[in-house]
């Protein structure tokens, strides 16, 4: 998996002594060695982060998504479950209601039970609306660092131990850079541990499902994908790349309708088990599933990097259609750029098909599909993280312009020094020294040329100084946002132009046989 | 092992040695920005006011000032190091270097340039580090610049703490590099400086006065004498510029009871893990016992910490200790390394010497800050890697300073990042030595290196890096003291005996400092 031929590898003999010479202290007593010092390393990255200011930090009426997720911890704990996604006068839906699935509803009751054990007064029933102090947030960011600890982490060790089986094969420093790729991912510890969320369950489990799906343990896989999708809605952006790499594995083993039945099965049942307590009547399933679909908002929120914010420049989408249409029009979009790795995945599962396929399709999602947050550009950078080995060039450049998409919801947050700590961290790490990986040699590298390539990047940095120094003009308010968002999401098609290309032309038998031997 | 003298191979690897230091400092570099808004203690204020005050009044008030209660007390070159910063610091926000407005000011601005200015004075570290690796092999290179430029100890007492330790060590390390070069008028010149940018680094004097003599001024009397003239005239013009303005100011009495404020006491509020933690433990004792056996005891009226108040000892059986007592025992400490280095002044071990005597300062010295250990874990982190002995010694000298600065961050919002520090730092230490000197098993699998023939040898020889059953049932201990203090007592003892945990943590440390101490003497004196 490596991308190089192997007169490639005799060249590199003398640097491979040099490499471990490199990278001997970190990676010389094996893989989970090497894991546990990069963990620790990102913990203390992540730990350093949550000092920071969090999203409406002591900013009433409504603060922002730290305040929802102690607000949910405080409906969780004090009402009972049937009630959670119910309106009623102890549970106000306009103020921060519930509104992602159960399993995230589950993990704020175990967290909440955590809050009111030390600190009872952040979490009670009404009087903590708002609720800010030092131990409250001390005790947030500390859910939020053993959630990734608990979920994240070992996902991450699954992944790469499926994914690296054997060291010998490849070098161990190689393996080392990709658990820092993986665990350093600046977007996911800016959102999590400065904006505040959780996306470290969802996307930990999704890691597990992929580490599961690339060991062969299909079953596995369905659970924990099942898991994700019900801990936020939005992995369902994966759920495309998911169901043709399944279907396509089963309509080539012997019993097609026997596999493909048995994966429902397990769909079903663990989507029966988080669900068990609204399962007594149709209306209470009603009730949470319409808490879940954001529909009578926008077709987009703020600025975000993707189609229809990028053209409402030209045409005024929000404007022109109305809202059923906009949703029709979106749903078209989004299965029509699905398709292709979809179908390329049904036609002939490979498990580097299927990383393509991910992340092809979670770019589609967020590219055309509706109500996209600028914060979901985390789910289509998970499966480049995951390629980032095979595609070091775009997993780079891709995290870069990911990182500017959501710079002026970072400078609203207060994290603007984070941010720029996490890019150098991430870049310095990425070109960490000692490494004899070719990453400039890619095919959209080629495409770009250097020249282009140095002129994008450096009118990148240019646009994060423009952002952070300068006013707007008075009748152009957003003027710099719209420039950051078209800008990303250019660089967006580009990227997932090249992965869908490249996706399709891992279409060939040769091909496949070459992966499924390194795999 | 000493030093490996430069290759053909190394010198094409020297500007590839460059961007790896460079990355190293970097890498560091990003951590101690994101630790920006963390717990900073009133250090913090004090070097603000020392701006403002160099900033805002002429050098002949510097030293009277007493706008805030943090006035100045270090040496003139430090004033004029903040006097230069306080310079950037008026470009960017002149409330900074208010002297009245500017008393506990608190925004964004200050914080971010002072904690600035501490990540950028590391580049002295950083050059310090350089210079005396350079010549190494790249595999002990990188080990020294993990265990220096990384140190848990530096991020705690620096970044997180506030002080500008790593910029003074680095200006130790300038000088040591020198000496172990042989050109020991320059290292004599910064050490000079290093004495006139903070005057608690003057504990090793001694030792740089018997090497310098022995080794810079030898060779028959006319040329000793001559090199002795060369020598002190250069040390002598460095005090000058420093402290000559305020003798010709005429205030040099000022400046001298300012920088040697004896009406502290023998200990700091948190004890350091030092040798009068057992001095006062077994004084507690005694009078227990004695009281025990029907003996009148009186209570001391007076605390260690607060200083001599009149008479009164702070001791109820043990003989009181005044400044000199401590004084002298420092140098009875230090006597075996200083014979030492009269009978055979190596460049080589000038290193050893230098952390030995901080070694001793820390341990029986008056008023000692438990930040004081800095000044001889690094220095030692760079010998670390030159035999297995040196490793296993370093892995838990550093892990039990590194824990004895624990209770300097005191709030809970930087406990995991303290803990995660030494942790990261400890694997890190256990990983790199383990592949230093690996065992007989191992050797085979060992990449080839130019020198690895030798390496065989010495490995065959040593064993691999295991640490000793003692070492690690204190290495637990230690663990067990924090869970102790952390939890345990609280939830059983609630809020009696608070001091307790502190304490703990003092005798503990204390033991194994006492430890790397008897470790290093013997050392010292049993090398050839």
């Amino acid at each position: 998996m490596k991308g190089k031929g192997t007169s490639d590898t005799v060249s590199v003999v003398d640097g491979d002594g040099n490499q471990c010479c490199w990278w001997w202290w970190l990676v010389h007593k094996g893989t989970t060695t090497t894991f546990l010092i990069v963990g620790l390393f990102a913990l203390l990255v992540r730990a350093a982060v949550s000092l920071h200011p969090y999203s409406g930090f002591a900013n009433p009426p409504k603060f922002g998504d730290y305040e929802a997720q102690r607000h949910w911890m405080e409906i969780t704990i004090n009402l009972p479950i049937q009630e959670w996604y119910r309106n009623s006068t102890s549970n106000d839906l306009s103020y921060w209601g519930l509104d992602y699935p159960p399993l995230t509803a589950y993990q704020s009751f175990i967290h909440g039970l955590f809050l009111r054990f030390v600190h009872p007064e952040s979490v009670s029933l009404f009087t903590s609306r708002g609720h800010e102090s030092y131990l409250g947030k001390l005790l947030m960011r500390w859910t939020v660092l053993s959630s990734d600890l608990l979920i994240l982490f070992p996902a991450v060790l699954y992944f790469v131990i499926v994914r690296y089986g054997q060291p010998s094969r490849s070098r161990k420093s190689d393996i080392g850079w990709h658990i820092a790729m993986l665990l350093l991912n600046p977007c996911l510890i800016l959102i999590d541990h400065g904006h505040f969320q959780y996306n470290c369950i969802s996307l930990g489990f999704t890691i597990g499902a992929v580490a599961g799906v690339l060991s062969g343990k299909d079953l596995v896989a369905c659970v924990l994908y099942c898991l994700a999708l019900n801990h936020k809605q939005m992995s369902a952006y994966f759920a495309p790349a998911f169901f043709s790499h399944l279907l396509g594995k089963c309509l080539r083993r012997k019993h097609p309708l026997l596999e493909v039945s048995k994966l429902g099965f397990y769909v079903l049942g663990t989507f029966a088990a988080v669900w068990w307590p609204y399962l007594y009547s149709k209306d209470s399933i009603l009730e949470v599933l319409s808490r879940l679909a954001p529909f009578e908002r926008g077709i987009f929120e703020d600025y975000v990097a993707n189609f229809w914010c990028a053209s409402s420049i030209i045409f005024k989408w929000k404007r022109l259609f109305r809202s059923e249409s906009l949703r029709i029009l979106s749903l078209t979009a989004t299965v029509i750029t699905c398709l292709p790795s979809m179908i390329q995945q049904i036609k002939s599962p490979s498990n580097r098909g299927f990383l393509y396929g991910l992340l092809n399709c979670s770019f589609a999602f967020y590219l055309f599909s509706f109500q996209v947050h600028e914060k979901s550009i985390l789910l289509p950078l998970l499966p480049a993280s995951l390629l980032a080995m095979e595609e070091p060039f775009i997993f780079k450049w891709f995290m870069q312009f990911a990182m500017l998409s959501m710079f002026p919801l970072i400078c609203r947050d207060g994290l603007v020094v984070p941010y720029f700590a996490l890019l150098a961290l991430f870049i310095l790490i990425f070109d960490a020294p000692g490494q004899q990986r070719v990453k400039e040699g890619n095919y959209l590298y080629n495409y770009l040329g250097a020249t282009t390539v140095r002129l994008v990047l450096f009118c990148y940095f240019i646009l994060h100084i423009v952002y952070l120094t300068m006013n707007p003009p008075e009748k152009y308010p957003f003027l710099f946002e719209a420039i950051i968002m078209n800008v990303c999401f250019s660089q967006f098609v580009l990227v997932t132009l090249g992965c869908n290309i490249k996706q399709w032309v891992l279409n060939k038998p040769t091909k496949l046989e070459v992966d499924k031997k390194f795999i | 092992m000493g030093k490996q003298k430069l290759s053909s191979k190394g010198v094409q690897n020297s500007g590839c040695t460059k961007a790896t230091l460079w990355w190293f400092y970097l890498v560091a570099a990003c951590i101690k920005v994101l630790l920006f808004p963390s717990y900073r203690s009133t250090d913090f204020e004090v070097h603000r006011n020392w701006l403002a005050v160099t900033h805002s009044l002429p050098l002949s008030q510097w030293y009277f000032d007493e706008t805030s209660p943090w006035t100045l007390d270090y040496p003139p070159f430090f004033a004029h190091f903040e006097h230069f910063l306080s310079m950037f610091a008026h470009l960017i926000d002149p409330k900074i270097v208010h002297l009245q407005e500017g008393l506990n000011y608190s925004a964004n601005t200050v914080v971010y340039f002072q904690r600035g200015t501490v990540i950028l004075s590391d580049l002295c570290l950083l050059y310090g580090v350089y210079r005396l690796t350079r010549n190494l092999d790249s595999r002990k290179q990188k080990l020294i610049w993990l265990s220096a430029i990384w140190s848990p100890m530096l991020f705690i007492v620096d970044h997180v703490h506030f002080q500008y330790n790593g910029f003074l060590i680095g200006i130790l390390l300038i000088s040591l590099s020198y000496l172990e070069e042989g050109r020991d008028l320059l290292g004599g010149f910064f050490f000079a400086v290093l004495l006139c940018l903070k005057h608690l680094f003057a504990v090793a004097a001694p030792v740089y006065f018997v090497y310098l003599l022995r080794h810079y001024c030898r060779g028959g009397i006319g040329r000793g004498f001559t090199r002795l003239l060369i020598m002190g005239g250069m040390v002598a013009a460095v005090f000058a510029a420093a402290f000559g303005p305020f003798f010709h100011l005429g205030q040099i009495q000022q400046v001298i009871r300012r920088l040697f404020p004896f009406g502290r006491g023998l200990c700091h509020a948190y004890w350091a893990p030092n040798f009068w933690v057992f001095y006062i433990m077994s004084d507690k004792g005694l009078a227990f016992i004695l009281r025990r056996l029907g003996f009148n005891v009186q209570t001391p009226t007076a605390t260690f910490t607060a200083g001599l108040v009149g008479d009164s000892s702070p001791f109820s059986v043990l003989p009181q200790v005044t400044p000199l007592v401590t004084f002298m025992m420092v140098l009875l400490a230090l006597s075996p390394c200083l014979l030492k280095a009269w009978k055979d002044p190596k460049p080589q071990m000038i290193s050893r010497w230098v952390a030995y005597a901080y070694a001793c300062g820390f341990l029986f010295g008056w008023h000692v800050h438990e930040k004081a250990s800095l000044h001889f874990v690094i220095p030692l982190a760079i010998v670390a890697v030159q035999t297995l002995e040196d490793a296993k010694h370093y892995f838990l000298l550093s892990i039990v300073s590194c824990y004895s600065l624990f209770p300097l961050l005191f709030e809970a919002q930087e406990y995991p990042i303290k803990v995660l520090l030494l942790l990261l730092h400890s694997i890190l230490m256990w990983s790199g030595f383990s592949a230093q000197f690996p065992d007989g098993a191992e050797t085979a699998r060992a990449p080839t290196g130019h020198h690895t023939e030798k390496k065989v040898d010495q490995r065959k020889s040593n064993g691999g890096f295991v640490i000793g059953w003692i070492e690690r049932m204190y290495l637990i201990g230690l663990v067990i003291v924090e869970i102790w203090g952390q939890f345990l007592h609280p939830l059983l003892l609630g809020d009696k005996l608070a001091f307790a945990p502190l304490m703990l943590i003092s005798i503990y440390c204390a033991l194994g400092i006492m430890y790397s101490w008897i470790w290093q003497l013997t050392f010292i004196v049993t090398s050839p």
